[in-house]
């Protein structure tokens, strides 16, 4: 029998290694997985290198990986927000590593990391700092840069409901990257606000077919990371 | 003229984004960046039907919700909360971005530090070493929406030009932005030069060009005008 389902988000995050490298869903607090973000910090793996469109708000979730010390490269596109200090800060006193990638060519690199597309040729970032140093060539009279595809060991995820066997749906706008980040790493872990019986997920709705997916964890109620920052939690 | 107010003269903020709007065509998919370009979604006249794009995964944006009425897991690309009109479509960041790269989106509307008079842009870095770059979609907006649109204001805070003859900024994009809107004027960008579409009321053809860091290419018509005043 198929059983996907683990019994807590600390079960589920226990094999994380040091040095690996993590894709985190969420954009903003929009899908941000964050109990299992927390459940790394417990864990204690360091050194990793984390894959999110951001670098997480206040002193939980993404940026309380970060504060703790777990996290020794980030690939983002958009590094500071509202109500973020923890990267900013680190990053001004050099002490964590920043790969600035732009946003879509992002998303397109854990697309083709999940396909097996090795890398890519866009359009965007020509003439920009970002294209520095990269392969362009040209395809019916226009440049283009070389992108590599985007690999992790491990992806974090967040979805609205699963069943065992891993079917996903998601919420909204919190879908994100989440879909993509499901396909590209070795060992996808989701947590779910809700765990439906085998079968009575729509195959038409289903977003994330079960072959992407290894864990589940059901989070009822999860946290709401504006709500944790607006009381200025930390985490742990 | 002794007691002209310099800042008297031009469009605001809000009549900037809502001659934008004026200017969209029915039917037309539109991507709207942070700041200045996020009020266009409150000018579209009532006889258009023009769909929001927002590249965190939302064909079909609406408004900002009522008070009390905040999702947040319904947001736009600035994490603002947002609603879904009648029609939307949600999909994940590379179905997003392939709307982008692959040129399905028809216009977008951005903010700027810069722009140059043959249409290069910048607007994500001041290219300071300490601070964290951050650039988020605007080079792949740049790159692959059919007509980019920027909104911005004439000037800096300290006065300088922000329509120049070449960027000194990091840029976003090479010879892509097609028009300008700002508090002084709508000017079009392409053909190696700015060109006066249309100035803001109580605005001087000498002002703007004194705030404008190249050569304008005013058309007869103002030129007449304003030497007839």
């Amino acid at each position: 029998m198929i059983n996907k389902i683990r019994e807590s988000a600390a079960v589920a995050v226990a094999d994380v290694h040091d040095g690996a490298t993590v894709l985190i869903g969420g954009f903003g607090e929009a899908g941000s997985p964050i109990e299992l973000i927390h459940a790394l910090i417990d864990q204690g793996a360091r050194g990793l290198t984390v894959v999110n469109n951001n670098t997480g708000s206040g002193h939980v979730g993404l940026a309380a990986l970060i504060e703790n010390g777990r996290v020794a490269k980030m690939i983002c596109s958009f590094p500071r927000t509202t109500n973020s200090t923890v990267f900013p800060d680190l990053y001004s006193r050099n002490e964590i590593e920043l790969e600035l990638v732009p946003q879509g060519t992002l998303a397109e690199r854990i697309r083709a990391g999940g396909a097996g597309i090795p890398a890519f040729y866009t359009a965007t970032s020509i003439g920009t700092l970002l294209a520095e140093g990269k392969e362009v060539r040209q395809f019916d009279g226009r440049d283009y840069v070389l992108e590599p595809a985007l690999k992790a060991d491990f992806a974090l995820i967040k979805c609205r409901c699963a069943d065992r066997y891993g079917n996903l749906v998601y919420s909204k706008t919190a879908r994100n990257f989440a879909p993509i980040m499901a396909t590209a790493a070795t060992t996808t872990i989701v947590q779910a606000n809700e765990i439906a019986p085998v079968g009575a997920l729509d195959p038409e709705s289903i977003v994330t077919p079960a072959i992407y997916v290894n864990r589940v964890v059901e989070i009822r109620s999860p946290l709401q990371e504006s709500e944790l920052v607006a009381s200025q939690v930390r985490y742990p | 003229m002794s007691t002209h107010v310099e800042n008297a003269a031009g469009w605001s903020r809000q009549e900037i984004a809502r001659m934008i709007a004026r200017d969209i065509p029915d039917g037309s998919y539109v991507n709207l960046g942070i700041g200045m370009p996020e009020s266009v979604v409150n000018h579209i006249p009532e006889d258009r039907e023009v769909i929001f794009h927002t590249e965190n995964g939302l064909l079909g944006m609406g408004p900002a919700p009522e008070p009390g009425r905040e999702d947040p897991e319904l947001i736009n690309a600035g994490k603002k909360h947002v609603t879904a009109v009648a029609g939307a479509a949600y999909f994940h960041h590379a179905d997003s971005f392939a709307m982008i790269r692959g040129g399905h989106i028809d216009i977008c509307i951005l903010g700027a530090m810069q722009v140059s008079q043959s249409g290069d842009l910048a607007n994500w870095s001041m290219g300071a070493a300490d601070a964290a770059p951050a650039v988020g979609g605007a080079m792949d907006l740049v790159a692959g929406a059919k007509q980019v649109i920027v909104a911005t204001q004439h000037c800096t805070k300290s006065g300088a030009p922000k329509l120049v003859d070449k960027i000194s900024l990091p840029a976003t994009g090479l010879g892509v932005v097609t028009r300008v809107y700002t508090d002084l004027a709508i000017l079009a960008v392409g053909n190696g030069a700015f060109e006066l579409l249309e100035l803001a009321p109580g605005v001087e053809l000498k002002t703007l060009q004194d705030k404008t860091g190249a050569p304008i290419v005013i058309p007869a018509k103002y030129s007449a005008e304003q030497a007839a005043v």
